[in-house]
């Protein structure tokens, strides 16, 4: 099947998942969940992993047109197995038409994909569970007001990383986690980049098996910058080369937007409050360089990679 | 109908498969593994058609389950102890979808200490889940349980899981004869499952497990699934019926054996219960009246029922396979909950332990706690709650402390 998404105007019109929804002004996460829905449809169930978005289905609201079960923290993907399976089994034994089928479509956190769910994530694609798993990281727990998590990059501010040099840790590289497992698809997405975005959940779609989307999330509440900035903090994550849009396909790597000349870190940075102690009350110079470091040495093993 | 030998965990694969369930979602933990073991050869060679899928882990597992049950097929799922603790989350989550499988659970003690025999805190820590219980003694029940268990569950009265427990080793390893149905009738017992408004299809889309806010709105939901659980006991005692219609055997909610003219009764679950059994004929040959009340179901929780055969006894000795730290039996606790405040309940209802990680409970034991009973009845006074250990047990377990502190010096740890 060729992509029939090219071009900015061949992005879905119609846009199919309702609004007013608990999501916080300018969620990129949301954002992101808009334009993967308007691409998959609603012939979808939507299996959900605690976090944010399970806020998305308060009884008796929900802004899918298709389905939706809420799991738990950890458990999505065995939630979507279920589904998958009971499916697969209702239609082979023609208790229900094939067109009554779905595509289930995990819907989780970073906390969940990063941490506690990552063994039932691996377990999916070791089994080869025909499905989609959409990622939206906003690296932190987010719905419990932004304590760190596996996915918080070096030196940010969390709730749980209020020291001097934020959190110490470093952003898990699950991309290269889920690639290590050989699944069908893996990408990485970010609704600021919709063109991006909208042609690898079409690639996706029209491929079977485990088929995996990260999509960075910025998160106004808990990156502390003002929700109209959501949309230039993510142009600025992909410019910056913080966020390498690319995906994984028929065992190889491929960068779907290689940014030339690359923007200094800093200028994603500083547009966060959650970096401000980089900046005020005296710049960070090693630390800052140490972040710039690391998005280079990413980059250098790209181009000569 | 055909009589054959087979373990408890044959009995409980074979309730699956004569069902016809179409989902298997698996996870190996000892002693509940030959189940798994049994449903995978059946898949396996085509006698079953479906799916057998192992997940990475029980909470997995029991996610797999629920979610298969809602989009709208028959599943039926086991573990064991560790594994259903491993799911709890899953246990109580899951009950609130109102989508109806069965989980056969193989009782195993909980650690710590680890261990891998019997005893019943496994089941009971899933006690206020939502999952209705039914608790087996011999293997031809386990195997008539299950099938109960599916038209139980799927009543559109009731719509809940529902969780069917044997022991480990002593049911799940013993090899008894057990009567399998003939598929036909069990078709006539058990309809196909209908899933009502329960499912995922394209052309009906549903949010389902969705989330409220506030205490309102949990509440509503919370209340119709106690009223459900309760309803499943007008449920049980029709379906029941109709079993012994359909197979002639009878699998009351509350079985009591030579208890109508009791003056001392054990009360008890499980397989060691088919011990107290044994006792009740050695003591009325010895000219004790005694007798032996065992309720099959926990949940819901027959009160009605254990309130009429226990009325007018003198004494009830409970023996709780269990042990609620720092409280003590928990059958014991309900029990005495149900029976008070009412007219002509039993003055008596003493508490023992016993049966802890397999650990037998003997004959003489059994002869012990009548005579311990008995007397209480006379004095009119309920005697303390007991551990049962013997002093052999005692003797062996310093044995077995000596042995430990001689290793230690000798290989000079703990210095």
């Amino acid at each position: 099947m060729t992509d029939v998404i090219q071009r900015m105007k061949d992005l879905p019109s119609t846009h199919l998942l309702g609004t007013g929804t608990a999501m916080c002004a300018g969620c990129g996460g949301l954002m992101s969940l808009h334009e993967v829905y308007d691409v998959l449809g609603t012939r979808t169930v939507f299996v959900n992993a605690a976090g944010c978005m399970t806020l998305l289905s308060i009884y008796p609201f929900t802004p899918f047109r298709g389905s939706w079960l809420y799991t738990a923290m950890a458990s999505a993907p065995a939630g979507a197995q279920g589904v998958r399976d009971a499916l697969d089994i209702l239609i082979r034994k023609g208790r229900i038409q094939p067109g009554e089928d779905l595509t289930a479509v995990v819907l989780t956190g970073d906390g969940a994909a990063y941490g506690m769910g990552l063994s039932a994530t691996s377990g999916a694609i070791e089994r080869n569970l025909d499905f989609l798993y959409l990622c939206y990281d906003n690296e932190g727990y987010g719905n419990t007001g932004q304590q760190y998590s596996p996915a918080t990059p070096h030196a940010a501010l969390t709730a749980t990383s209020r020291g001097a040099r934020g959190y110490p840790g470093y952003k898990k590289d699950l991309f290269a986690i889920w690639a290590a497992h050989k699944p069908a698809y893996v990408a990485t997405v970010i609704g600021a980049e919709p063109l991006d975005l909208a042609k690898k959940i079409e690639k996706a779609k029209s491929r079977k098996g485990p088929r995996l989307i990260l999509a960075l999330a910025p998160c106004p509440p808990g990156w502390d910058f003002d929700p109209q900035d959501s949309v230039e903090i993510g142009r600025l994550a992909v410019r910056t080369g913080v966020w390498p849009l690319k995906e994984y396909v028929d065992g190889k790597v491929v960068h779907t937007h290689v940014p030339h000349p690359r923007l200094p870190v800093e200028d994603y940075l500083k547009r966060q409050g959650r970096f401000r102690h980089l900046f005020e009350p005296t710049r960070n110079e090693p630390l800052l360089a140490e972040i710039q470091a690391a998005v280079d040495a990413y980059w250098t093993g790209v181009e000569h990679g | 109908m055909a009589r054959t030998l087979l373990t408890g965990n044959a009995a409980a694969a074979w309730g699956a498969r004569l069902a016809e369930v179409d989902y298997v979602p698996a996870f190996p933990i000892t002693p509940q593994t030959e189940i798994i073991e049994t449903l995978a050869t059946w898949y396996g060679n085509g006698e079953m058609s479906g799916r057998l899928v192992t997940l990475e882990s029980e909470h997995s597992m029991l996610t797999a389950a629920a979610a298969a049950a809602a989009t709208g097929v028959r599943v039926f799922t086991a573990t064991s102890s560790q594994g259903l603790l491993y799911a709890m989350e899953m246990i109580y989550t899951v009950a609130g979808w109102r989508a109806p499988f069965v989980l056969v659970n193989v009782s195993r003690g909980l650690a710590s200490p680890l261990t891998l025999e019997s005893d019943h805190n496994d089941l009971l820590s899933t006690r206020d889940s939502g999952f209705l219980q039914i608790v087996c003694a011999t293997g031809q029940e386990v195997l008539d349980s299950v099938l109960l268990a599916y038209r139980l569950g799927e009543d559109a009265r009731v719509r809940l899981p529902v969780i069917v427990n044997m022991d480990g080793f002593t049911t799940s390893f013993t090899r008894e004869p057990v009567e399998l149905p003939e598929p036909d009738a069990v078709r006539r017992f058990l309809p196909p499952f209908d899933p009502e408004n329960v499912r995922f299809r394209a052309s009906k889309p549903v949010s389902q497990a969705v989330a409220v806010l506030g205490g309102g709105a949990y509440s509503y939901f919370r209340y119709e699934t106690h009223l459900a659980a309760r309803e499943a006991l007008t449920v049980y005692d029709e379906i029941a019926a109709a079993f012994e219609r359909e197979f002639g055997r009878r699998h009351v909610a509350v079985e009591s054996y030579r208890s109508e003219d009791a003056d001392i009764v054990f009360f008890m679950i499980g397989a060691f219960a088919t011990k107290a059994q044994e006792a009740v004929d050695r003591l009325r040959e010895a000219g004790v009246k005694a007798g032996l009340v065992r309720p099959r179901l926990l949940r819901p929780y027959p009160v009605a029922a254990m309130r009429r055969v226990l009325s007018g006894k003198p004494a009830v000795a409970v023996i709780d396979q269990n042990l609620s730290m720092g409280k003590g039996g928990v059958l014991h606790t309900e029990l005495t909950a149900a029976l008070y405040g009412e007219q002509n309940m039993p003055p008596v209802v003493a508490s023992f332990i016993g049966g802890l990680g397999g650990r037998d409970i003997s004959s003489e034991e059994f002869y012990e706690i009548a005579a311990t009973v008995q007397q209480a009845a006379a004095r009119g006074e309920t005697p303390a709650p007991r551990l049962l250990f013997t002093g052999t047990e005692l003797r062996q377990f310093k044995k077995l402390q000596a042995i430990a502190v001689h290793e230690r010096n000798e290989l000079g740890g703990g210095s």
